[in-house]
């Protein structure tokens, strides 16, 4: 499998994760995300694998907790307002320390909003349902990463029984790139946890997110984060560009940061000394080499497509040291490289100023 | 060049239809007075033959497209318009058929008319680097849904094999003997093969029929 092919981001991320081993698939089509519903429909049934259209997204998540309970490789996907839906089935999986993997391939809102792309769900993923929890939020900017991240996602649920999102949005979904398949090795985790039958030769494993304790509720929301903490620790991933000797630096993730590249390579003709960092993980997100690009750099830039949310978390991560500028649009509008180097040319006024 | 008063593009989704039917409509409207694109697809939301409307109204090319095509709505519905190609036999006119067997759906209202006229070319667009229709059996079973949809069958194939913007002279080369697989086990003839246009001169004199194509803009730069 080392040819490559030629795929959309949906169909690339429905192969991805048939590849990773997963085999059971139930979810709801709506736009831009439907390719990979109707990839999955196409392949399953020929793989012995099970291909649901539920009802309802709601039907589909809570599927997904029971094959999951099972100890199954599973997932879901689908596009902003059936993520809503889905949102208290995704705090169930939280509570009952279930591993998933969930794709949002993003479109513009609230409300219906429309079909066109978007990065307006960036807080929902990154801040989810009801309760304290956190879920894993893998953000690709390329057909390529939508294959190595569903791959890595599947691996994350399962080393800590948590939900791995992967946030696209609708250009990712939509656009096609030639890929390489080749995902190596895949890591098979034991789950003896699962509720697989006990055949007499066990206690049941019971699969659960109420207490009736307030005091036992507690402390597994302890434990669980706990577990967090180590993710925190081990699971950042980023990728830096043009950063050795920035003097701004442009913080985005997804399709964003591909047209921000294409402005940082315009700027540098320019002589203006711009990078960035491309957070890769939204949570946990990458604090620490943002608060230390902090006391390198005169200015951030937060480039994305909601009216603000990205940006919360880099004011958060470099501790407001350095001024962070907002380069946005939303409503299913992609940023125009001209629409970035105008925040760069301002980010570098203000810095010359001070 | 003896066109077809219809010319149909189907094939699997994301096979290439859109690019090749709207340079197609470039090219003919080179050699015909009167020359119709018509967007029949009802499954894709995004790079659609509206995106390049502006280029073919420039070249004198009647454009049929939904209304709703590349807007924020969410509806598969075509324009009254498409009777339009049926109706008026002074048109040349080009289908750019939606993906798939559940693209080709939308046809079937306008196939009694067409086979009745008899005047046309249903082209299968192939690519080898779809992993779906990478195999015989693949495309073999496109090929049986797209015609069982759209009761339409197909008269010859367009070899558009490509990897986008990796796509090597070796690649184009080597699809020749997959295009000549389909072509054998489908009984088609293979009309002509595609190739992005800084890819003709270099082939051009080592793959017979060869077409260049000038691709689709994206709406932004990435």
């Amino acid at each position: 499998m080392s040819e490559k092919v030629l795929m959309k981001g949906n169909e690339a991320i429905a192969e991805a994760a048939l590849m990773a081993g997963c085999r059971h698939y139930f979810g709801y089509p709506i736009t831009p995300q439907t390719e990979l519903t109707a990839y999955m429909a196409k392949r399953l049934p020929k793989m012995d694998g099970v291909f649901l259209q539920a009802e309802s997204e709601i039907a589909a998540i809570n599927m997904v907790i029971g094959v999951s309970a099972a100890g199954k490789r599973v997932m879901t996907s689908s596009s902003s307002p059936g993520i809503s839906l889905k949102s208290e089935g995704l705090s169930y999986l939280a509570g009952c320390d279930l591993p998933a993997f969930v794709v949002n391939v993003q479109r513009g809102g609230p409300g219906l909003g429309g079909i066109q792309p978007s990065q307006s769900d960036y807080f929902q993923a990154t801040r989810g349902a009801h309760g304290d929890y956190r879920t894993i939020v893998l953000a690709p900017d390329s057909v390529q990463e939508m294959v190595s991240l569903t791959v890595k996602g599947f691996d994350l649920a399962d080393k800590y029984r948590m939900t791995s999102m992967l946030l696209a949005d609708g250009t990712l979904g939509q656009m096609m790139e030639p890929v390489s398949l080749d995902v190596g090795e895949i890591t098979k985790y034991d789950k003896p946890w699962a509720a697989t039958g006990t055949k007499m030769e066990r206690p049941k494993n019971i699969i659960n997110s109420l207490s009736l304790i307030p005091e036992e509720l507690e402390s597994w929301n302890l434990t669980r984060y706990e577990r967090y903490k180590i993710v925190e620790e081990n699971e950042v991933m980023y990728e830096e560009y043009m950063m050795d000797d920035a003097e701004i630096c442009i913080v985005s993730f997804g399709i964003t940061a591909r047209v921000s590249k294409n402005a940082i390579n315009e700027a540098r003709a320019k002589g203006i000394k711009v990078g960035m960092i491309r957070p890769i993980t939204l949570w946990p997100f990458p604090k620490k080499v943002l608060c230390e690009a902090a006391d390198k750099v005169k200015a951030f830039i937060s480039v994305e497509m909601s009216m603000g949310q990205l940006i919360e978390d880099v004011e958060l991560a470099t501790r407001c040291k350095k001024p962070v500028l907002l380069c946005n649009r939303c409503g299913g509008v992609i940023p125009s490289p001209q629409n970035v180097m105008d925040s760069i040319l301002e980010a570098d006024k203000i810095g010359g100023e001070q | 060049m003896e066109y077809k008063r219809i010319t149909l593009f189907a094939g699997h989704y994301g096979s290439g239809k859109t690019n090749i039917a709207v340079n197609w409509a470039l090219e003919m409207k080179k050699h015909e007075e009167r020359v119709m694109l018509a967007d029949m697809d009802i499954v894709n939301p995004y790079y659609r033959a509206k995106d390049s409307a502006d280029d073919m109204e420039k070249a004198g090319i009647r454009v049929i497209s939904s209304f709703f095509a590349n807007s924020n709505v969410d509806l598969p519905a075509l324009p009254q318009d498409i009777y339009a190609i049926v109706d008026d036999k002074s048109w040349h006119a080009i289908i750019d058929v939606g993906g798939d067997d559940r693209g080709a759906l939308a046809l079937g209202r306008l196939v009694p008319q067409i086979v009745e006229e008899n005047d046309y070319e249903m082209l299968l667009v192939i690519n080898r680097f779809r992993p779906l229709t990478r195999d015989i059996e693949g495309i073999s079973e496109v090929v049986a849904e797209i015609e069982a949809a759209c009761r339409l069958p197909f008269t010859a194939i367009v070899n558009n094999s490509n990897l986008g913007a990796e796509t090597t002279e070796e690649d184009i080369i080597s699809s020749m003997n997959y295009a000549n697989e389909v072509s054998a086990r489908c009984g088609l003839p293979i009309k002509m093969t595609t190739v992005e246009k800084s890819l003709y001169e270099p082939l051009k004199d080592r793959i017979p029929g060869l077409f260049p194509l000038s691709l689709q803009k994206r709406p932004t730069e990435f």
